[in-house]
């Protein structure tokens, strides 16, 4: 064992090739070096790093179930508030939780919410790949236009997921966060650099990262960060941060590409290519990720006015 | 020493909620049920008045209480949350979590019937539903119990590091306002002692993986293991059965057996209906009848050896139980049959809340043949 990897907070995982769950978790765990506790819902993260009797976790962590990590973390820092006042741990203490879109947008909904609401001093990171991978990709609420998952399937009669995905962001700055931001694992050093300002803020953080599927969105492995780039260069992933409620871009393409870059990279968009109304699809698809954008850029544009 | 111990008049969850500020826990979960909220709305004020230090964590849902319970307890703080009915089931997913990792949560239960349909009154069902998740169980029936069971609950949960429900009826005993006698503070905290766990999440040096994935391998003993430490915990509620009686002067078994000695009949029940059924066996007894009480106190894990040797000698066993198994025996009925190697009348009594009377226990007490249902 080299010493690089005997000081690595998280080592190696049982995930499929090309896969960037292991670089979501060091990123967010190399960027501070306070004590760290991690809280992870189910998922691939959780599933393929503590596989008894190992674990890639080299910081305290707990995995208790699927929909639940804002409360875990919840109780956690009720616990480093409380104990920290009696002398029996350090006050600065992170408070982490790691949960896929599933657990997110979805099943974990409720208690990220409540624990938004509440102001509890965590960090909340989506590792955001648009389904239930875990299980073998079944859509969720993170899911895009159009992609075929195995519960929207392509077919004669449809073309995959027939709606938009939810937009978890806006949702979370209803909640007042001082701070939550996109990041992509494609554009690593913004990525590091939103998490280490995050740790630096009291109170609840979110941060949504763009972590592509090599086996289910079925692209070679070696093109993870060029699909990852590819999502965010054609505006379907904008990097952006909300401080305080204030928007801000982080990184705006000079020129965005056009969506089929991205959607025909991917094997769960096949079938739209092979549609006779393929060009009304697309169209219909690159509307709406124009119209994300351009509203996400009005909201941006008029905060810098202020 | 008992002398300068409080005599006061509190409805059950207020006892509770004054057992819960003695006991000054780390961390508190609180989402409001009937008829539980009483606990948490009396433990809300002491925090409010800085009577506790405890850390109030107001969550969204019964999931996210027992959620958040075991992520503060698994970080080695002194936990407490309290629930009912469809509270229970709606944290039921993370029950058997708490006991698989061996967290040393209480929940004070203000036991209610389930839906459907919604019923706000006390019965067993939300307790005998979380019978098997590796919780230990006690029931009180009256609230000099239900604030005893607290504070001895705790030393329990700790010293056998399972999660544990104290259960009292709700409205019956939640609701009810009754004379009771408080320990001083003071013997409160010397009783519960501090809560250092050996393992915790916030051992920096030492990192710990909780709740790892369990494979074919290794899943078996994981489940085993929570067997064993339910067996242990027998003889580590006599210990701190013991212990309390020491500072409260109240000595509490397994089970209380009420005028059972030479009793030819005898109906065994858990909660509230005790009581009923004492002043029914008390009138019966001065009448020249033979009959008598074995209440069940401890109920996870079950005193089969105490119930065999109470029921040893008695021929006639009614069995009341205040919850439906649908499709089989009743569960307090089958755990006495087990135990006693006899054939027992199994009785199901006042669902939803529905009133017990005395003269419908003497019936059953004289009766040859009591009908299944208390209707």
């Amino acid at each position: 064992m080299n010493k690089t990897y005997k000081k690595q907070k998280f080592t190696a995982a049982t995930t499929c090739a090309g896969c960037p769950i292991g670089v979501v978790a060091r990123t967010v765990l190399n960027a501070t070096d306070d004590p760290i506790v991690v809280t992870n819902a189910t998922g691939c993260m959780e599933v393929t790093s503590t596989i008894y009797p190992n674990t890639s976790w080299k910081v305290p962590y707990i995995h208790s179930v699927f929909g639940n990590a804002g409360a875990t973390a919840s109780g956690i820092e009720a616990a480093v508030k409380s104990l920290s006042k009696q002398g029996k741990v350090d006050e600065k203490v992170k408070v982490i939780a790691f949960a896929g879109d599933g657990g997110t947008y979805d099943i974990g909904f409720q208690a990220l919410s409540g624990a938004l609401e509440r102001g509890h001093d965590f960090l909340y990171v989506c590792y955001d790949n648009g389904a239930y991978m875990n299980t073998g990709n079944q859509r969720s609420g993170a899911t895009p236009l159009g992609a075929s998952t195995q519960t929207t399937p392509f077919g004669k009669e449809a073309f995959g997921k027939q709606t938009r995905r939810k937009d978890i962001m806006t949702i979370v700055a209803g909640h007042h966060v001082p701070y939550a931001a996109t990041a992509n694992i494609g554009f690593l050093e913004d990525f590091k650099a939103k998490v280490k300002k995050a740790l630096a803020i009291k109170g609840p953080k979110f941060i949504l990262v763009f972590s592509p599927c090599v086996a289910l969105w079925k692209f070679p492995p070696a093109k993870t960060f060029e699909v990852a780039k590819l999502g965010t260069e054609t505006n379907f992933w904008p990097l952006y941060e909300i401080e305080n409620g204030h928007y801000k871009f982080s990184y705006e393409p000079k020129k965005r590409k056009p969506i089929e870059e991205f959607y025909g990279t991917q094997g769960r968009f096949k079938h739209i290519f092979k549609r006779d109304d393929k060009e009304a699809l697309l169209q219909k698809i690159q509307k709406e990720i124009d119209d994300d954008f351009a509203r996400i850029k009005a909201t941006v544009e008029s905060h810098q006015k202020v | 020493m008992n002398t300068k111990n409080k005599k006061i008049a509190l409805t059950g969850g207020y006892a509770v909620g004054e057992a819960m500020r003695q006991i000054n826990p780390d961390v508190v979960a609180m989402y409001p049920i009937t008829p539980q909220t009483p606990i948490i709305e009396y433990f809300a004020k002491q925090k409010a008045n800085g009577k506790v230090k405890t850390e109030v964590v107001t969550v969204e849902s019964e999931h996210s209480a027992m959620s958040a319970c075991i992520g503060s307890s698994a970080s080695g703080a002194r936990t407490l949350t309290a629930s009912s009915s469809q509270g229970i089931m709606y944290m039921f997913e993370v029950l058997p979590v708490a006991s698989s990792m061996r967290l040393p949560i209480l929940m004070a239960v203000s036991n209610r019937a389930i839906s459907g349909p919604i019923n706000i009154h006390g019965d067993h069902s939300d307790a005998m539903a979380m019978r098997d998740t590796g919780w230990i169980q006690i029931f009180a029936e009256n609230t000099q119990e239900a604030y005893d069971n607290t504070i001895i609950g705790m030393k329990l949960a700790e010293k056998a590091l399972l999660p544990l429900a104290t259960n009292m009826d709700g409205f019956f005993v939640s609701h009810s306002v009754e004379n009771l006698e408080l320990l001083e503070d003071e013997e409160v905290k010397g009783f519960i002692g501090e809560y250092s766990p050996k393992q915790s999440l916030f051992d920096f040096d030492n990192p710990k993986t909780f709740g790892p994935v369990a494979l074919q391998n290794s899943y078996f003993e994981f489940r085993k293991q929570i067997q064993d430490a339910m067996l242990k915990t027998s003889k580590m509620f006599e210990e701190v059965a013991e212990e309390f009686e020491k500072i409260s002067k109240r000595k509490y078994g397994f089970v209380e057996e009420y005028r059972t000695e030479d009793a030819g009949k005898v109906i065994v029940a858990m909660g509230s209906v005790c009581g009923t059924i004492k002043e029914t066996v008390d009138r019966l007894r001065d009448e020249g009848k033979n009959v008598g009480l074995l209440k069940i106190r401890l109920f996870r894990p079950f005193p089969y050896k105490q119930v065999a040797k109470a029921l040893k000698g008695v021929q006639d066993i009614i069995v009341m139980d205040r919850n439906l198994a649908f499709g089989t025996k009743q569960v307090l009925a089958s755990e006495i049959e087990h135990a006693t190697g006899k054939k027992v009348q199994s009785v199901v009594y006042g669902l939803g809340g529905r009133d017990v009377f005395e003269k419908q226990i003497e019936e059953l007490f004289l009766e040859e043949k009591s009908p299944e249902y208390l209707m």
